[in-house]
């Protein structure tokens, strides 16, 4: 630090600096490493919400297909990997990245927070006596930590619902991804929570997707206005792709009524077994 | 001695009878923060100002507010300005909760009267961050800034040491998108507009325009280390928003802070390279 | 009027010796550098320099000293050595690089800023500015100062106010921010290496002597109000100059003359008071309340044309004005030069037109500026790249577009050329005690040159400054610091404590603005653009009536121990008082008209300046004694040994 001699109280600095860690460990210790970090995830985590829904649109196709569907991610690797194991690789790199994504987004908070202390900070965002008056920051970027952790709890709420079963108790049939879905969301209450989560989800994807490329530094002025597009169209696909689901089922548009197959874990995942293999 | 006197109205250099503008006047109600040091409470203070020409200046019509307290025998209400033409960067004040109040690309110096309405009531406030504490009234320390200058926001060239200028030839492009960072007049609006206190887009405005041109390569990954991780210990952390481009009178681009955050993460890959850490 | 000699031709007391070394122009400060003595580079660390000020020539001072291994004290107001008024300038900085091939050179850089002066300034003086002009843009290149540049990557320059060869270059019109930012930064970089000690907020109130030497400052911490003493071996004086006596001018609102004023209570002469430049394209002041003026870069007058109606007080918007009825007075009465005359010359003729009665604009202040054809040869686009930033600043504040409708302008006061008289090596009569950039009397003469402010404050402090200082300390090797416990410090350290109580103590009804206002319409009256031997007469009789009312009837609130602007400016102020004073009478003795000063009396039958070489081609250097006494007027004679005193003709 420079020995100025009046040091004002403006010189103290608000945080201290940590020990280095050996690289690339140090690119995470500074919040513009760590905003690198949570980009980088967030398009891991992107990428796996894209394909999910693109996935799941095999509910339209009816049981089998999407019986079928479900064993060829189990399959994944085909006969080189035991079966499961690569799903698995990419569920825990998937918990990883979220993980990482979440604890940078906490820090990074936090770290706002303090640098902002004497402004008060309120609800994510510094206070002035005087109503702020955004002109850039918009509804997306000022509630992603809003709109994060609501999608974080969606998904312990998706696992428990449509992977763990917790709540369907009995009509859970493990391993009969098409039933389970159609059960769970013809349910007024649940069909409205997945509602209200993927709205939100489609909100951080809607600023993720613009942000990224400022904190990746990948961007280029001449393509500025593309990356509002892409973020308009990333999240919009995603929203119509995922509120399709609940709205069809709620609407009786998917339904149960014409499957061929009963429905338990036994002869039930037989029966889609053989349709499928039968396509 | 002729026409001496005819000057003094046409520099203005105030004759009694100029008291009249030639546009309208505005009667405001001003709601303006009191603090009488970094850690007393602040509050604010309620004053009328009517009768105020439309082609005065936000800073002037303080002024004007500021005389009438003196001749009531009071405390006048300090703010920081300076040169009153937008370049120094001293001037500051959340007006109406914006940074130099809501008009783009103007320092509050800058701010004529004539954009705001009869009856409007104004908000004025200092522009607030935990490393820009409030000194008194509308006045902060932005001292921060300069220690982030310290840090690397230089090309280590000693007086004399150097050859002909256009040994460097510097190409145009470069130099222009320099000179649009070289803009930033360090005001500190970009902070105090942040949600965040983030000072993103003063730091990238600093690096951007030394790192773009050819005298800044030799420095160049170790100023950007340098920098970022001193702004980095006194200022929050960006989640691109926007708000401080839209708030900069001098409308530094979001895409220097894109800059450097590129620049950052090659930063520690090559500095690790150069002093051969494994 | 006391003076030291007979009358005024007569030889100079011996005091005013400028040390200008011997031999050939041209070789001058080339054999100098050579025949100083030197400091071993060892041995500057045992030498402490204060330097108070961080505009271009403080700031560039500060840290080359520092760079050459002096220990470096450096004092600013502000709250960052980078808010120094030279940020502001616009236009761009001179150098004889002569890139354009356009015949200029160090001589020709020398011959104009000499001729530009109206040959009143130290020929030696300004062939070394002249000299180190290259080395100037040579450093700032380097520092990463983002000139503008060709397309090969080449620097550009253009051509400014006065000059017949394009040798300014220049950062769009942002240049004095971009210099002063490189300036800052070289010095940031000293302060990170721990060779400087910068104090922000503190304002330097008094020069400490001991035996005549200058030994220390007393300063004031703006923030905390304490009043503390700083010893060194030299004090730098580079605080900028003192236009704000005009109360209404063209320089940031804190500028002030206090620092140097000080200086001159100590001992320090100062010269010349009384060249003040008025820059002629300033935008006409709209009304009362107006705290400043704004200036538009003179660079504006290379494409602009100059004009206003025939008739008088012609109310018609400028666009119903045809051709024939318009008067683009400079171009016809200086065909050669046309738009591009000096700046006093430019700015008189303004006032002519003014006073007879065609000014233009609401207030009948202006005349037109006007860019009608330039933006119909080259287009829109292209003037916008030019001046783009100049014509949105005009509009942000007049709330009228440029490109549209014809700018308006009329001259205000901008720059002083007087200031502490310094000799050859830039010291001022105060041993020990050196003044750099408009702070000191200058190389300007009696009018400056567009774009030679920059190079200037540049010129002292990179490259002039770090030499001669040495040759002084060099004899001084091995001697200590005065100890701050020596008795000067403590009697210097009361005496301002009880100045800066006085204030707070008056207890009257009227505000430091109000007197500052007041001041300052005396000033532009009877010592603006025109004096006269009555108007001076009648300033110097209202000024000390004035100045007693502000002493019985000043209110300053608050208290001396926090942030208190008012205090601040009652300081500065009661200095700019006493400054008017002596430019009344320093503008009173000088019989002719010369540059920035015009004497309605010494005039050619066309109204231009008529100087007297026969009996003023000296500088003015004043002593001051005591409040009571008025200060005793010292010359040095110029002598012209490569530039013939010529009538000046732009015709």
């Amino acid at each position: 630090m420079a020995p100025t001699a009046t040091q004002a109280a403006g010189s103290a600095p608000v945080f201290k600096t940590k020990r280095p860690l050996p690289f690339p460990l140090n690119i995470y210790q500074s919040a513009i490493g760590r905003k690198w970090v949570m980009a980088w995830t967030g398009i891991g985590l992107l990428g796996f919400v894209i394909v999910h829904m693109i996935g799941n649109l095999h509910l339209y196709e009816g049981p089998s297909r999407m019986y079928e569907y479900a064993e060829t991610l189990r399959d994944l690797g085909g006969g080189l990997l035991p079966r499961t194991l690569l799903l698995w690789i990419m569920r825990v790199g998937l918990l990883a990245m979220f993980v990482v994504h979440l604890h940078s987004a906490y820090t990074l908070k936090e770290r706002s927070r303090l640098a902002s202390e004497r402004a008060g900070f309120v609800g994510g965002a510094k206070k002035y006596a005087s109503k702020r008056d955004y002109i850039a920051a918009n509804y997306a970027s000022r509630t992603m930590r809003w709109t994060g952790p609501i999608v974080g709890l969606y998904v312990l709420f998706h696992l428990a619902d449509l992977t763990w079963g917790w709540w369907l108790g009995d009509a859970y049939v493990r391993g009969d991804p098409y039933h389970n879905v159609v059960e769970s969301l013809s349910s007024i209450p649940v069909a409205i929570i997945y509602v209200v989560a993927n709205v939100a989800l489609a909100i951080h994807i809607f600023h993720g997707t613009w942000s990224m490329f400022q904190s990746l530094g990948v961007n280029n002025p001449r393509y500025n206005g593309l990356r509002r597009n892409l973020a308009t169209a990333l999240a919009g696909v995603v929203l119509v792709g995922n509120l399709s689901f609940p709205v069809l089922v709620q609407a009786g548009l998917v339904d149960e009524d014409n499957r061929d197959c009963p429905i338990n874990d036994t002869t039930g995942l037989e029966c889609l077994g053989e349709t499928a293999e039968a396509h | 001695m002729s026409g001496a006197n005819d000057v003094t109205s046409q520099a203005g250099q105030t004759s009694q009878t100029s008291q009249q503008s030639h546009g309208r006047t505005l009667s405001l109600t001003l709601r303006i923060w009191r603090q009488d040091g970094p850690d007393a409470p602040g509050r604010f203070h309620t004053f009328d100002a009517p009768n105020i020409s439309e082609d005065m200046s936000f800073l002037e019509l303080l002024d004007i507010i500021n005389e009438r307290l003196i001749e009531g025998g009071d405390v006048p209400i300090e703010f920081d300005h300076d040169c009153r033409e937008g370049i120094c960067g001293m001037c500051s004040l959340m007006i109406n909760g914006r940074a130099h109040g809501h008009e783009l690309a103007t320092t509050t110096c800058q701010l004529h009267m004539r954009k705001f309405s009869d009856g409007d009531v104004i908000t004025v406030e200092p522009f607030r961050a935990k490393a820009f504490p409030v000194v008194r009234d509308l006045v902060v320390d932005r001292s921060s800034f300069d220690r982030i200058i310290e840090a690397g926001g230089y090309i280590s060239v000693n007086t004399g040491a150097v050859g002909d200028a256009n040994q460097t030839p510097v190409p145009k492009e470069a130099a222009d998108t320099s000179m649009d960072a070289a803009a930033c007049i360090g005001c500190g609006a970009c902070v105090a507009a942040c949600p965040n206190s983030a000072a993103q887009l003063f730091t990238s405005a600093k690096l951007a325009h030394l790192n773009l041109i050819p005298q800044g390569q030799p420095q160049r990954w170790e100023r950007t280390e340098a920098m970022v991780e001193t702004m980095e210990q006194f200022f929050g952390s960006c989640t691109n928003h926007g708000e401080c481009t839209e708030a900069c009178p001098k409308e530094i681009s979001l895409d220097f802070i894109a800059f450097m955050n590129r620049d950052y993460v090659k930063a520690k890959i090559k500095n690790r390279k150069l002093t051969g850490q494994s | 009027m006391a003076e030291s000699h007979s009358g005024p031709n007569g030889a100079s007391n011996g005091v005013l010796d400028s040390r200008v070394p011997d031999g050939p122009m041209a070789d001058k400060w080339t054999d100098h550098k050579f025949s100083m003595k030197l400091v071993n580079p060892n041995n500057k660390r045992r030498f402490e320099i204060i330097v108070v000020g961080t505009g271009l020539a403080g700031a560039s001072a500060a840290a080359s000293l520092s760079e050459l291994g002096y220990r470096v004290k450096v004092f600013t107001f502000h709250d960052s050595p980078r808010r120094a008024h030279s940020i502001a300038a616009q236009g761009g900085i001179n150098a004889a690089k002569n890139y354009t091939n356009d015949g200029d050179s160090v001589h020709r850089l020398f011959y104009d800023t000499v001729k530009g002066g109206d040959y009143r300034s130290r020929e030696a003086n300004v062939h070394r500015l002249a000299e180190v002009s290259l080395n100037i843009i040579d450093q700032c290149a380097a520092q990463g100062v983002p000139f503008a540049r060709e397309y090969g990557g080449l620097l550009d320059n253009r051509s400014f106010g006065g000059a017949q060869v394009s040798r300014t270059f220049y950062a769009r019109g942002q240049t004095g921010q971009q210099l002063l930012l490189g300036a800052y930064q070289a010095l940031a970089k000293q302060v990170a290496a721990g060779s400087v000690e910068l104090y922000t907020r503190t304002e330097m109130l008094d020069l400490v002597t001991k035996d005549g030497r200058a030994c220390g400052i007393i300063t004031r911490d703006l923030i905390s109000g304490e009043i503390a003493a700083h010893t060194g071996h030299a004090v730098v004086l580079a605080t900028g100059g003192y236009g704000n006596v005009y109360y209404l001018s063209t320089n940031a609102m804190a500028c002030n003359v206090t620092a140097a004023w000080r200086a001159h209570r100590r001992g320090a002469y100062f010269a010349n008071a009384c060249y003040t430049q008025i820059h002629p394209t300033c935008i006409p002041a709209s009304d009362e309340f107006q705290s400043k003026l704004t200036l538009m870069s003179e660079s504006l007058r290379n494409d602009g044309r100059i004009w206003v109606p025939e008739q008088l007080d012609d109310a018609r918007s400028p666009d119903l004005i045809p051709e024939s009825e318009r008067d683009y007075y400079l171009e016809r009465k200086y065909p050669a030069f046309g738009n591009l005359v000096p700046r006093d010359v430019a700015s008189r003729n303004a006032k002519t037109v003014v006073d007879q009665g065609k000014g233009v604009g609401p207030l009948r202040n202006g005349v037109y500026l006007d860019f009608s054809e330039v933006i119909e040869r080259d287009g829109h686009p292209a003037v916008a790249a030019k001046y783009g930033n100049l014509f949105d600043m005009y509009e942000r504040i007049t709330g009228e577009n440029p490109y549209a409708v014809p700018m308006r302008i009329y001259p205000a006061i901008h720059y002083t050329m007087g200031g502490l008289w310094v000799d050859y090596h830039l010291m001022t009569t105060v041993p020990g005690c050196y003044s750099i950039g408009e702070a000191n009397f200058s190389d300007h003469g009696a009018n400056r040159l567009g774009a030679s402010a920059l190079m200037q404050g540049l010129a002292d402090g990179y490259f002039v400054l770090p030499y001669t200082i040495g040759d002084d300390l060099a004899a001084r090797l091995g001697e200590p610091v005065v100890p701050l416990s020596d008795p000067v410090f403590a009697q210097a350290t009361s005496e301002v404590t009880d100045a800066t109580q006085r204030f707070l103590s008056i207890g009257g009804t009227r505000s430091v603005d109000w007197f500052h206002r007041e001041l300052g319409k005396i000033v532009w009256d009877y010592i603006g653009m025109e004096r006269t031997a009555a108007g001076l007469e009648k300033a110097l009789s209202e000024i000390p009536a004035l100045e007693a009312e502000f002493w019985a009837d000043l209110r300053v609130s608050g208290s001396g121990a926090n942030l208190n602007s008012s205090l601040e400016k009652a300081g500065r102020v009661a200095d700019f008082f006493e400054l008017a004073k002596l430019m009344a009478r320093d503008a009173l003795v000088r019989e002719e008209s010369c540059g920035g000063h015009f004497r309605a009396e010494h005039q050619t039958p066309e109204g231009e300046a008529q100087r007297d070489d026969e009996n003023f081609a000296h500088v003015a250097a004043w002593e001051w004694h005591s409040s009571d006494t008025t200060q005793t007027r010292h010359i040095e004679e110029l002598e012209f040994e490569e530039v013939a005193l010529t009538q000046r003709s732009y015709k």
